[in-house]
């Protein structure tokens, strides 16, 4: 049984028709990549699958339970939004918390864990992230890569069963990105859950084991990432992988190398 | 100016000073108290975009921003009791003032629980936390941070705007001062001497503002502190 499961999801805002009838499945271990132009409806994809937007009709199955999107209880979105995480682009830190505040606070308000407990579990998800000289900073004193660092401590330390991150490197300058890559490929190694919105092609190759290609707001291919990558069969994804060919051999590859060591 | 008048100067000055001291500040408490509550329930409901409330919120702005604060007074002291409503004046001063004030700082906290990026509610709502947590915890500390200058502005403001309440026979600092300046005709004086009295309760608040920003950056000094460490 996959973990999660959206069938026919659409999305218009206005006369502006940006998701057209979406299907996606991701199962246990899954790390899925989500590859695209730009408008072409990744993000605003994730953003319904969390209900920060309201879809205007589909269905999401999450561990076996089924939901109408659009007609999804606010007890039921709380209840969901308690087994996954999101990590977002320009990380959304609570600026009036220090990073183990940030990671502690949904811990304690959200999961009702005992104060001192998820203080152990915040220094451990923030360590996890390599950041455990940075406890008490507060994100205006952190650079960008450590801030969404301590967003992925944020989104780890529940232990959800999925995270989704909205292009997270997207904000990055390449040196920041390069460790915020090598944070999310250590936990795609321990076996975490993914659905990550990317523009990396370097990440998308070598950590996501599948790969699923928008366009216009309808999916034109999706399957393993080698075959995508390696032997892509629509005319479109051929295209969109010749367009970003150049980065790919070079900057995003070169990156994904440095994090590697 | 001769001599009679700095003997009034003198003498007047712990006759002025006590008014102030018994009836400007309390008034001025009191009345800050009342604007801040109402203004927070007037910003909370245009922010929170409640149906009915937040139009309600935009008429009583209007009505209060919009029309100068001495006829209000009137209309409630004076007004009021030709249909059998009669207010004591402290009272009627409080809740005029009070509520005169709350239109002009439910704009100021509105626009500072609206700088706060809606990114941060989102990522509130991901970490399972819910409105009201997000509202308390995330959104009302900053904001009030934000705030917390132009509201301290209101607060001097109103501390002097205070002195528009003898017009509905509060004995505050000024009726007191008008009485003692219809005994000794020393107009210019006793004016100048209550201006000065006034402009001394405003220096006072403009230093506990100062501290007050001070305090409420404290993790500047947190920062400071891990540069040492680092160092």
């Amino acid at each position: 049984m996959p973990m999660l499961e959206v069938k026919g999801i659409t999305k218009g805002f206005g006369t502006l028709d940006v998701l057209r009838g979406v299907d996606l499945t991701v199962e246990r271990g899954d790390v899925v990549a989500i590859l695209g132009p730009s408008g072409s409806g990744k993000t605003t994809l994730l953003r319904c699958i969390n209900f920060l937007e309201t879809a205007d009709s589909g269905t999401l199955i999450f561990d076996g339970e089924s939901f109408e999107l659009g007609h999804v209880s606010k007890r039921d979105i709380a209840r969901l939004r308690k087994k996954t995480a999101f990590v977002f682009q320009n990380y959304n830190l609570f600026s009036n918390k220090t990073a183990l505040e940030n990671v502690t606070e949904g811990l304690i308000l959200g999961h009702k864990m005992p104060k001192a407990q998820a203080r152990d579990v915040g220094r451990r998800a923030l360590d996890r992230v390599g950041l455990s000289d940075r406890y008490d900073y507060y994100p205006d004193q952190l650079s960008g890569g450590q801030q969404q660092r301590v967003a992925i401590a944020r989104a780890i330390a529940p232990e959800p069963e999925i995270i989704y991150f909205d292009e997270p490197t997207s904000a990055l300058d390449p040196e920041l990105t390069v460790e915020v890559l090598a944070v999310m490929r250590r936990l795609a190694e321990d076996g975490m859950t993914m659905l990550v919105v990317t523009h990396e092609m370097g990440f998308a190759r070598t950590v996501s084991n599948r790969v699923i290609f928008m366009e216009d707001g309808v999916v034109a291919e999706s399957g393993p990432s080698k075959e995508f990558f390696e032997n892509p069969k629509e005319e479109r994804t051929k295209a969109f992988l010749r367009s970003i060919g150049t980065t790919m051999a070079g900057e995003s590859g070169k990156k994904e190398n440095q994090a590697k060591e | 100016m001769d001599a009679h008048a700095w003997q009034v100067f003198a003498q007047s000055f712990d006759d002025i000073l006590i008014p102030g001291l018994c009836m400007t500040i309390p008034l001025t408490i009191a009345a800050f108290s009342l604007c801040m509550v109402v203004a927070l329930l007037l910003a909370m409901v245009q922010y929170a975009k409640v149906p009915g409330l937040r139009q309600f919120a935009r008429f009583y702005i209007w009505i209060f921003r919009g029309t100068p604060l001495l006829v209000q007074l009137f209309i409630v002291y004076y007004g009021l009791p030709r249909v059998g409503i009669v207010i004591h004046e402290v009272v009627a001063a409080i809740a005029v003032i009070g509520l005169n004030y709350a239109a002009y700082c439910a704009e100021t906290i509105r626009a500072a629980l609206e700088s706060v990026p809606v990114g941060q509610v989102e990522a509130g709502y991901c970490t399972g936390l819910s409105y009201i947590q997000i509202m308390r915890r995330i959104v009302l500390p900053q904001a009030m941070k934000t705030a917390f200058p132009p509201l301290s502005n209101s607060l001097i403001s109103m501390l002097k705007d205070t002195s528009l309440a003898a017009n509905i026979t509060v004995m505050e600092m000024l009726q007191k001062t008008k009485q003692i300046v219809a005994r000794t005709y020393e107009p210019l004086v006793l004016y100048i001497e209550v201006g000065l009295i006034y402009l001394a309760f405003s220096t006072i608040l403009t230093w506990l503002q100062g501290r007050g920003e001070r305090r409420l950056s404290t993790h500047r000094v947190k920062r400071r502190r891990n540069e040492n460490a680092d160092a």
